[in-house]
């Protein structure tokens, strides 16, 4: 280990890095872009993966106890046991680089993050709302509509905007395995050591996080 | 009786310009999105040949031929894990304490705070890539990346339940006389205490996730064992490391969950 | 038009909530069923339209024996029997209007009732309901911003828009305030009469049972102890239904609000 000259490797490479490269930002613009639909597709995706998911998976509103419910928590586990980075590793290793892959990375990683809340979510619901529907003759699918959606449809809300920020955050590297995004450019400016454009890059990158943060904050007021 | 009266759901949003507005935003957003994601269809579907494989590769997964790389590699995550969580944790509570609003002064306060959105804002593989530019390929970069994620959760989340607590019981110790670490140890750790049990539990499972990641970068652990058999398209030990990985992190997390119980 | 013919139901922890209960309720009679907590009043009435499943016994709504149906059979047979439930059990996030219009799932099918199109004689009935309880102004309103009597008037509409011969009412008071309490009784009673509708009552309130129940039957530990009319219910009888208590001044109080009620002001 090269432990002992770390903090003069570390002054050298702060050294280099400064000032960023401001220039380069035009070459950002699609770069973070595509960020941006990885995170944003990549959530819906999942959103619409985890709504089936969650019902299979909760207690009180599951199929079959015994057969479909461990199914749908061993989807659950293992989504959320392997990291974006792995599924969008895997997904380049099968469907080729780009952006795609980078979606359906997220998209598999936050199908159980989605449906772990949302489940809880249905578990918690006011069983004798769901009680008074059942008593009006409502058929399986108008008990759901009527009895249980509208009970989840605020957590429901929380859960995509609140995946939807994390989602940003996370898209940012996925360039790193080849799944497009601002992390290819990262990724490309590393290798070719030049470090002004790594700082832009990484300034970029907080501005983004920022600017979702203060966004899912504004939405999530506006829902609760 | 009345005449009919019709009636209708009243929309969502109130405001009709609004609402179209929004719909039409998606709409046009969702065409953009589409329009500007370049797939390459053929790499598609001859990837359907090679998914195929990899799916099959399940069946059995191969433990065997990779036996040394893969309990390295999960020898040193785990490492990192149980090192990063603990260091991490240990450092993010000097941090967490000046970030609470009611108990620093006004520049610790910014300071602390300062730290913690740094650490927080860039993911740990990004961290990593530095630590390995530092430090060399292996296990302490990752472990120094992991560490640095941890105080910047920790110590976030810390403050926050440290400006949440009970203003009544902090004064009621002070009242007494005691000392500023007293008034710490008697007022404020048992408030937050049990939470912060079961958060530290959920950055163990965190940890180890994310230390199967920051190999593909080199940080080490067994992210790197993963990487090299996607590499070499040996998809059956992918698919056992994969195996594992999963097997560890519902083991670590029906522990946590047990001991969260435990501690409430 | 109600026939309960020895109706039993176990528990799975084998506890026993009915115990051979036999019962029948003519058309149009609106009937109290007053006992203890755990008597298994709500349990009896949730197995008229089966939200719980008894263990044996018939059941039978005029011509159909209702714990014989199918499951399709059974919703056809729910939309006869309407519910008013203790706390409302209103869909809280759903508007007045919907919550009363629900009433009609079981008439209409499931698009129409996802895009809320319902046939213009449900809406037409829904507003003359919401009008007769008063709150048609409400329409729009989401349920959750109601009060506890205005939600239990809701909670009726959507009982009757169901266009029911019986009604299984549970606890209807149980979380109101006293006069808002009498205003839903003194209402559930004037609706049953305006449409002869038959009433299965649930209520812990023996004072209330008695001012607007012409029959009273009385529960215990999933027994009938007692069925005839309210002045029936003497000190002994109270005793056994309930257990020891001194209930001289219950039963003098009900005779002086009877005496009185001639100056309550109508709801």
């Amino acid at each position: 280990m090269f432990v002992d000259d770390a903090h003069r490797q570390a002054a050298d490479l702060a050294e280099r890095m400064v000032p960023p490269k401001w220039s380069y930002m035009e070459k950002l613009w699609m770069p973070i872009w595509d960020t941006l639909n990885i995170a944003t597709l990549g959530t819906a995706l999942a959103i619409i993966m985890a709504f089936p998911i969650a019902f299979c998976a909760a207690r009180n509103t599951t199929p079959s106890k015994i057969f479909v419910r461990p199914i749908a928590l061993f989807i659950i586990v293992s989504s959320r046991s392997i990291n974006s980075l792995i599924w969008a590793l895997m997904l380049v290793t099968l469907i080729g680089p780009g952006v795609m892959a980078g979606v359906i990375a997220i998209g598999l990683r936050s199908i159980g993050f989605c449906a772990k809340l949302l489940y809880e979510a249905i578990e918690e619901i006011d069983p004798s709302q769901v009680e008074a529907i059942t008593a009006t003759g409502a058929s399986g699918a108008q008990k759901l509509s009527y009895g249980i959606v509208p009970q989840i449809l605020p957590a429901f809300a929380g859960i995509s905007v609140f995946r939807w920020d994390i989602n940003i955050r996370e898209s940012t590297v996925l360039g790193l395995v080849g799944a497009g995004g601002i992390g290819l450019q990262l990724d490309a400016s590393i290798s070719t050591l030049a470090w002004t454009q790594v700082s832009m890059i990484l300034l970029v990158i907080l501005g983004t996080v920022i600017v979702s943060e203060w966004i899912s904050a504004k939405i999530r007021h506006a829902i609760i | 009786m009345s005449t009919s009266r019709n009636w209708k759901r009243p929309p969502f949003i109130k405001n009709p310009t609004l609402r179209w507005g929004l719909v039409l935003g998606a709409a046009i957003y969702l065409a953009l999105a589409f329009g500007t994601m370049e797939v390459n269809w053929s790499r598609v579907a001859e990837g359907a040949t090679r998914g195929k494989r990899f799916i099959a590769a399940f069946f059995p997964p191969d433990f065997s031929s990779r036996l040394d790389s893969i309990s390295d590699g999960i020898y040193e995550s785990l490492w990192m894990t149980v090192t990063s969580t603990v260091i991490g944790i240990a450092l993010s509570i000097p941090v967490g304490l000046g970030a609470a609003r009611n108990l620093a002064y006004k520049p610790v306060y910014y300071f602390c705070r300062g730290i913690l959105a740094v650490s927080r804002t860039f993911p740990e593989v990004i961290l990593a890539i530095f630590f390995v530019k530092l430090f060399g390929f292996g296990p302490f970069a990752g472990f120094l990346a992991l560490s640095v994620g941890t105080i910047g959760f920790y110590g976030k989340l810390l403050a926050e339940d440290i400006e949440d607590m009970d203003p009544v019981q902090a004064e009621a110790i002070k009242a007494t006389g005691a000392r500023w670490l007293q008034w710490l140890n008697y007022a404020v750790q048992p408030q937050v205490m049990p939470r912060m049990i079961g958060l530290g539990m959920y950055r163990l499972d965190i940890n180890f996730r994310e230390s199967a990641v920051v190999g593909i970068v080199g940080g080490g652990g067994i992210g790197a064992t993963l990487l090299t058999s996607f590499d070499r398209y040996e998809f059956d030990s992918a698919a056992a490391i994969l195996m594992i990985i999963i097997g560890i992190v519902m083991m670590v997390e029906y522990s946590s969950g047990y001991i969260r119980r435990w501690v409430q | 038009m109600l026939r309960i013919e020895n109706l039993v139901m176990q528990y799975k922890t084998g506890d026993q909530a009915l115990k051979n209960v036999n019962l029948e309720v003519p058309n149009g009679q609106v009937m109290a069923l007053i006992g203890p907590s755990g008597a298994g009043k709500s349990t009896l009435i949730r197995c008229v339209n089966r939200l719980v499943e008894p263990t044996s016994g018939n059941i039978h709504l005029g011509g159909i024996q209702l714990n014989k149906l199918g499951t399709r059979e059974l919703r056809k047979a729910r939309r006869r029997m309407g519910m008013i439930f203790q706390e409302y059990a209103l869909v809280e996030r759903l508007s007045v209007m919907e919550n009363v219009l629900s009433g009609r799932l079981g008439y209409v099918g499931f698009w129409r009732s996802f895009f809320r199109k319902f046939p213009q004689k449900d809406i037409d009935e829904a507003f003359r309901l919401l009008e007769r309880v008063g709150l048609d102004h409400m329409a729009d309103k989401r349920a959750d911003e109601l009060s506890g009597g205005q939600r239990q008037r809701v909670g009726i509409c959507r009982a009757l828009i169901q266009d029911p011969e019986l009604l299984l009412v549970d606890e209807p008071t149980a979380s109101l305030d006293p006069k808002t309490s009498r205003q839903i009784m003194r209402l559930i009673c004037e609706l049953c009469e305006e449409r002869h509708l038959a009433a299965i009552i649930n209520i812990h309130d023996v004072l209330l049972a008695q001012m607007f129940a012409r029959r009273i039957v009385g529960l215990q530990l999933g027994e009938i102890v007692y069925d005839g009319p309210p002045d029936g219910l003497t000190s002994d009888v109270l005793t056994q239904i309930y257990g020891e208590e001194d209930w001289e001044a219950t039963i003098q109080k009900v005779e002086e609000e009877e005496n009185g009620s001639e100056e309550q002001p109508a709801v």
